[in-house]
């Protein structure tokens, strides 16, 4: 089954918030093999966790206790 | 009471205030939920005994005061029905064959102090700009680092529902950074 662009976001999405299905995981790889746009967006994805997480913490990282 | 606990936790009063603001927007419930968590930690300072980090515990008790209020806010203003799992407003960010009408980019990540400060802004500004209840389970999952059943709990959707308000915030915030961060 090739999964286009669209599909692919979507389960990228949802990628980050469930276990994907062993069918899903290939799909997906075999879709981001070829395919630039849907790279970047997981690597995107991956980085608002990352920098939302950041927003609370704004690089004070000292201990306060 | 040792009165350097109390001056402590009061130190972290700010912080703790701007965790609240991101997750619940209102500045009002923002403070109520740093006021309801200072009083919990005050009155039970023997629970923290210096197993942790202060900042840490402090932000461990707020979750759940802020979780409790979003809870609150839920039951009062329950999810209109007609934002369950429809995806159309997604089809213009592809064309008729589902590739991307504008493929993202490769992102360059924000080196130094000052432009990670000025990123943050704009990923802030961003996240303002999401629907309320999409941007409030996106930060549930992203900055609360919840899991997905305890979301549809609280928000009393189902797994899909939250799957396609986490794709929207997602997508709508590439979108944003991209135009208003990356491409500049």
């Amino acid at each position: 089954m090739m999964l286009s662009c669209k599909e692919t976001s979507r389960l990228l999405s949802q990628g980050e918030d469930r276990r994907l299905g062993f069918g899903e995981r290939v799909a997906l790889r075999v879709h981001l093999a070829i395919c630039n746009g849907c790279r970047n967006a997981s690597v995107q994805f991956r980085f608002l966790r990352i920098a939302v997480k950041g927003l609370s913490q704004d690089g004070d990282e000292e201990k306060s206790a | 009471m040792p009165a350097d606990f109390r001056t402590q936790v009061e130190g972290l009063r700010p912080y703790l205030l701007r965790y609240a603001t991101l997750q619940l927007r209102s500045p009002e419930a923002a403070e109520d939920a740093v006021q309801e968590a200072l009083v919990a930690a005050l009155a039970g300072e023997s629970n923290f005994a210096g197993r942790s980090n202060l900042r840490t515990w402090l932000t461990g008790i707020l979750k759940h005061k802020i979780v409790d209020t979003i809870r609150r806010q839920s039951r009062e203003r329950p999810l209109a029905a007609d934002s369950d799992g429809d995806t159309a407003e997604f089809d213009a960010l592809f064309d008729e064959t589902g590739h991307w009408a504008e493929p993202p980019d490769a992102w360059e990540q924000p080196e130094g102090a000052l432009m990670q400060k000025q990123f943050l802004a704009a990923l802030e500004q961003c996240l303002r700009g999401l629907p309320e209840r999409t941007a409030q389970a996106f930060m549930m999952r992203e900055h609360l680092g919840l899991e997905t059943a305890e979301i549809c709990k609280e928000l009393a959707v189902t797994p899909t529902h939250l799957w396609v308000m986490l794709y929207r915030a997602r997508m709508a915030l590439r979108q944003c950074l991209e135009m208003n961060w990356f491409s500049k």
